[in-house]
């Protein structure tokens, strides 16, 4: 996948438009500023999305993929219902991120792209979600050392979870299940075979 | 009365020991006492939630809620699906929309679902259960069933981002909805009209992920309601009762500020109002204990 640019004739947008979900939308954003405007974590970001429109179109692949930006999306979705070409800008940058993360080219030490990945394989395992074990793996995605102390300020919101029956230790074993796992499975590699066929199509 | 049915998706939060427990319980509680009969959809799976986009492509992603839909038609025919989760909401319905325009994800999705002997008909309305309050049932039959007024309590409605957006309460204003207060006012309490934090973003799954940034916006809503004189603050959405309600202790160390409030769900307010017991409310699942209210259930 690394040479992918090469069949767009170096045409990011082109190359966006076929593998980003939502990215055909990218053209019709007029540059007006509302949505960098509205977005709460806008300031946070190398390029909100206003400017990450703008360098699509300016065919700066690099800068666009491997920034920052797109994975601080909260998925408030203040810019969509402002935008007045009502561009679906959450699901662009969804799909931004997606696409950044399928090349390999999301950055690295990016705590919420890490988090959404470990979010999707724990929902994966079982068809739900097991709180317990994502929040572990959560405060340790950096390492030993740093989850103890993670997990340690984190110690008190634990134990105020637990005693009000909202955090259950025992979901370290086993825990909350489907009990077709075997066809969701089945389903889900299905699913995943198609999105790959479909993509592989769409490619000039 | 016969009972209303709907095919209910309780999501992932809501199960037993996990952090939106509370909110199933009281949900319960309150639609026994509206005549409202929940049918949960049997072997539903997770939504994706909306931080599901970094491992999960478009078609995975949509498959996800396609199977819990066609569970819900095979085994709930013709029943609405509700949800309590506004993400699960969100999600489903956004699902089910992506699918009913875009027919050749359809195909696919229906074909990835057949490994399972499941087909998606999609045509199944998908509600919050806000919409069921305000559209099935109404203010009028809300104020019916009141039987402990939440008299003296001042409450901040807080509408959070995704029960609010992009979908919203039909005839709501994205800016500014008013629902919520007309809710607080109908279980005989005090709204905060001004209450400016009302549609601010909590960070979501943000509040995990990158704390500090997350943390800043909660303080934002907490200063807010404290300032307006709130007693306690009430949302519908599972993400903004948990992150504004159990971080405070850590903003209060960051900041210097001296948070208690008390968050709590539309169904636990109303679950007390109707007067049923703490315990079937789900106060004891405060983290920060919402005592105003408790001395409400105990009269
Ligand atoms: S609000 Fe819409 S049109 Fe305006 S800059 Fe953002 S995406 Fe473009
Ligand atoms: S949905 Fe994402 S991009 Fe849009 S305003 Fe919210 S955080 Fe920003
Ligand atoms: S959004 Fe949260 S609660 Fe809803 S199904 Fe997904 S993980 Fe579970």
């Amino acid at each position: 996948m690394g040479d992918i640019s090469k069949n767009y004739r170096l045409n990011f947008l082109k190359e966006v438009e076929a593998n980003v979900e939502e990215g055909e939308w990218v053209k019709m954003c007029m540059q007006c500023g509302v949505c960098s405007g509205s977005c709460p974590l806008g300031k946070f970001w190398d390029h909100p999305p206003q400017e990450i429109f703008m360098m699509i179109r300016a065919g700066k692949r690099d800068a666009v993929l491997t920034s920052n930006a797109m994975w601080m999306c909260t998925s408030c979705y203040n810019c969509i219902v402002r935008c007045p070409r009502e561009l679906p800008i959450t699901h662009i940058m969804h799909g931004l991120a997606h696409y950044a993360q399928r090349l390999g080219l999301a950055p690295a030490h990016q705590p919420t792209a890490k988090f959404a990945q470990l979010f999707w394989n724990n929902l994966m395992k079982k068809g739900r979600v097991n709180e317990l074990k994502l929040g572990v793996k959560l405060y340790f995605m950096n390492g030993i050392g740093e989850g103890f102390k993670t997990s340690l300020k984190m110690k008190d919101i634990g134990l105020g979870m637990m005693k009000t029956k909202r955090m259950n230790p025992m979901e370290a074993i086993g825990g909350h299940a489907l009990e077709d796992v075997k066809g969701f499975h089945a389903v889900m590699q299905k699913a995943q075979e198609l999105e790959d066929q479909r993509l592989a199509n769409q490619r000039p | 009365m016969a009972k209303r049915q709907y095919s209910f998706y309780p999501g992932c939060s809501s199960q037993k020991g996990a952090s939106s427990s509370n909110y199933l319980i009281s949900a319960q509680t309150m639609c026994e006492e509206l005549d409202i009969q929940l049918n949960e959809i049997p072997d539903w799976n997770c939504c994706g939630a909306s931080i599901g986009y970094a491992g999960g492509g478009e078609l995975p992603r949509l498959t996800l809620s396609a199977r819990n839909i066609a569970l819900s038609e095979q085994h709930n025919p013709g029943q609405s699906i509700v949800a309590t989760c506004a993400a699960c909401w969100l999600s489903t319905r956004e699902a089910a929309e992506r699918l009913q325009h875009n027919p050749a994800l359809a195909k696919d999705a229906n074909t990835a679902l057949a490994e399972a002997g499941l087909t998606l008909k999609n045509q199944t309305p998908i509600k919050h259960m806000v919409e069921v309050l305000i559209q099935d049932i109404g203010y009028d039959t809300i104020k019916t069933k009141v039987k402990r007024p939440l008299a003296g309590l001042k409450i901040a409605g807080y509408v959070g981002c995704q029960t609010n957006r992009p979908f919203g309460i039909a005839g709501e204003s994205f800016e500014n909805p008013q629902y919520l207060d007309r809710l607080i006012e109908t279980l005989g309490a005090d709204s905060i009209p001004q209450f400016e934090k009302k549609v601010q973003c909590c960070g979501g799954a943000l509040a995990f992920s990158e704390p500090a940034k997350s943390q800043e916006m909660i303080k934002g809503i907490l200063e807010s309601a404290h300032d307006n004189g709130a007693d306690l603050i009430v949302t519908p959405c599972p993400v903004c009762q948990m992150n504004a309600e159990v971080y405070q202790e850590q903003i209060n160390a960051t900041y210097g500020t001296n948070f208690k409030m008390p968050v709590v769900y539309y169904s636990t307010l109303m679950a007390i109002a109707f007067g049923r017991s703490a315990q079937d409310a789900a106060l004891t699942g405060q983290v920060i204990p919402a005592e105003k209210l408790a001395a409400i259930a105990g009269k």
